[in-house]
């Protein structure tokens, strides 16, 4: 499923002291959902993306890290078929099923519109209230079915949009920043659910996330982005390679780190992840310090 | 009731029906701005149909969508924000209209009609064009219903799940410059683009669905339409300018009801 392992993948050119290279980017697992080949975007003569490759298997959870202006959301929009791509191509398992959560959904007051009517807008035409009220039951928000999009809260708005993709039987969710606007009990809760959702359906997930310390302990594969791909791997490589402490700093990587160690998995005398039992996360250890 | 007021309450009615659905989407994806500019293009219309001594409502309907189309193309452009073009774009058009109808020679050109409408002037092609009219509206709006309401509440989610958002907007546009072309008919350019989203507004506050919004929309202009002419008649008042009036006693009683309403769920 992983198809590089806990091996690092660094992209294919040069661009700095701390990166490896050399190494050329895989070909696509052919159990690839989705999949990037030396995907550039750039707009108005910039380059948003450059030479981006990645893959997204069915079933795992790939996040997407990088600081802001790295790209992450015009990949996002590129591997949806909603930015142009200068070069490279985008491939899709044919017949996939994508469910889409934006960054930003900001509804016009100016438009009446009900939890329920949103979720029967662009779903087949069977879909029942009950099937609506059990995808709400599902994400947390069962109450919200009657109530009036522009006056949810922004935890409220986002387990709606989650249900609204969810209605779509997706294969894959992309999510981008899910946690945009949340407290840090509400990261944890919306990280919980969304790892909850992939563990009930097998839908895969890719994430998208500017907040490091907060990558979900379930993550599978890591692709940090800073117009080019920096590194990928599993998240505790990632977070070990020296390219990943020289955008967010060694700070950073270490609270990454040490959330991933304690909160997931131990590690046995081999270095192998020994997973721990599912325990909520202590509020304490999601913040930076 | 005389021949002429039956023909002008047919022609209210008619142009209600047809603009509330699209003045909802108009109010929604906010293009009150747009419409009226497209609307100021009409006078340009009418000067080159008098010119050109072809048929004036053809000849609006063909200049109203010309310029939907050239502002479809000049919002993509990135030098000038948007609303400043569409204002450079609203006035630059209405004095070259200006000036086109005054370089006319012949009869002398009633510009005042183009601008406020007569209503009461209504002939019956004039029906039977408004009642072709309201079938292709609401023929396009079948079709184009869900797909416009999906890229209004948010085009790229629409986008990324598959509704075809350019051409869906592109087709509303030049829709809604037709509809604004027969507005000016009725009411003339300058309040035509009242009818399109006065009644919208005042369906808003009662509204929880879109859709139950537009019929809140289309049942205000019908009733404004007919409250309107009933006025005009009665006191001698403008025909078009009494309709709007209506609209806007609608509009009004409708957020009152809304804020006393949103006052007693605060306090109860």
């Amino acid at each position: 499923m992983i198809q590089d392992g806990g091996q690092l993948t660094a992209h294919p050119h040069v661009h700095g002291p701390n990166c490896n290279h050399g190494s050329p980017v895989p070909p696509a697992p052919a159990n690839a959902l989705i999949s990037g080949h030396g995907v550039s975007v750039s707009r108005n003569g910039r380059a948003l993306i450059e030479n981006v490759s990645l893959s997204i298997a069915a079933g795992e959870i790939l996040t997407l890290i990088g600081p802001n202006g790295a790209g992450k959301s015009t990949l996002v929009r590129a591997l949806l078929g909603l930015e142009p791509l200068t070069s490279g191509r985008i491939e899709r398992k044919p017949g996939v099923r994508i469910g889409y959560v934006p960054q930003r959904f900001d509804l016009d007051p100016t438009i009446p519109l009900t939890v329920n009517r949103f979720l029967a807008l662009g779903t087949s035409s069977g879909t029942g209230t009950w099937e609506m009220s059990a995808t709400l039951g599902e994400v947390g928000a069962p109450h919200l079915l009657r109530a009036e999009v522009s006056r949810l809260s922004g935890g409220e708005l986002q387990r709606v949009l989650l249900a609204r993709a969810l209605l779509h039987k997706p294969d894959l969710l992309v999510l981008d920043e899910p946690v945009r606007g949340l407290d840090h009990l509400g990261e944890a809760a919306m990280y919980d659910l969304i790892s909850a959702v992939r563990d009930a359906r097998g839908t895969a997930i890719l994430l998208v996330s500017h907040d490091l310390n907060l990558v979900m302990a379930k993550t599978d594969r890591v692709l940090c982005l800073n117009r080019h791909v920096c590194c990928s791997g599993r998240p505790e490589a990632v977070a070990a390679h020296p390219a990943y402490a020289q955008l967010f700093g060694p700070e950073a990587a270490r609270a990454f780190a040490v959330y991933t160690h304690h909160h997931d998995h131990t590690h046995d005398a081999t270095g192998a992840p020994v997973p721990q039992p599912a325990s909520k996360p202590a509020v304490k250890s999601l913040t930076k310090n | 009731m005389e021949p002429f007021f039956v023909r002008a309450l047919l022609a209210a009615i008619g142009l209600a029906i047809i603009a509330a659905p699209l003045g909802c989407f108009v109010v929604w994806r906010r293009m009150a701005y747009f419409g009226e500019t497209i609307a100021q293009a009409s006078l340009i219309g009418v000067a080159a149909g008098l010119a050109l001594q072809s048929n004036l409502t053809l000849a609006v309907v063909l200049m109203t969508l010309a310029m939907a189309v050239m502002l479809m193309a000049l919002e993509r452009q990135r030098i000038v924000p948007v609303d400043s073009l569409l204002g450079t774009m609203h006035y630059v058009a209405l004095a070259l209209g200006i000036i086109a109808t005054s370089q006319l020679s012949g009869p002398t050109v009633n510009v005042m009609g183009f601008l406020f409408g007569d209503v009461l002037a209504v002939s019956t092609p004039d029906l039977v064009m408004l009642a072709a009219a309201a079938v292709a509206v609401y023929g396009t709006l079948y079709w184009l219903w869900e797909p416009l309401l999906r890229l209004s509440i948010h085009s790229d989610l629409a986008a990324a799940e598959g509704v075809a958002v350019q051409r869906t907007r592109i087709v509303f546009t030049l829709l809604l410059a037709l509809v604004i072309a027969l507005a000016i008919k009725v009411v003339g350019a300058l309040l035509a683009i009242a009818f399109l989203i006065i009644p919208a507004v005042a369906a808003r506050p009662l509204s929880r669905t879109p859709e139950t919004m537009a019929m809140f929309a289309i049942g205000i202009a019908v009733l404004s339409a007919v409250a309107g002419l009933y006025l005009s008649a009665a006191y001698d008042l403008p025909s078009g300018p009494s309709i709007v009036v209506a609209m806007a006693g609608f509009a009004l009683g409708s957020m009152v009801y809304a804020s006393v309403r949103s006052k007693t769920a605060l306090t109860s």
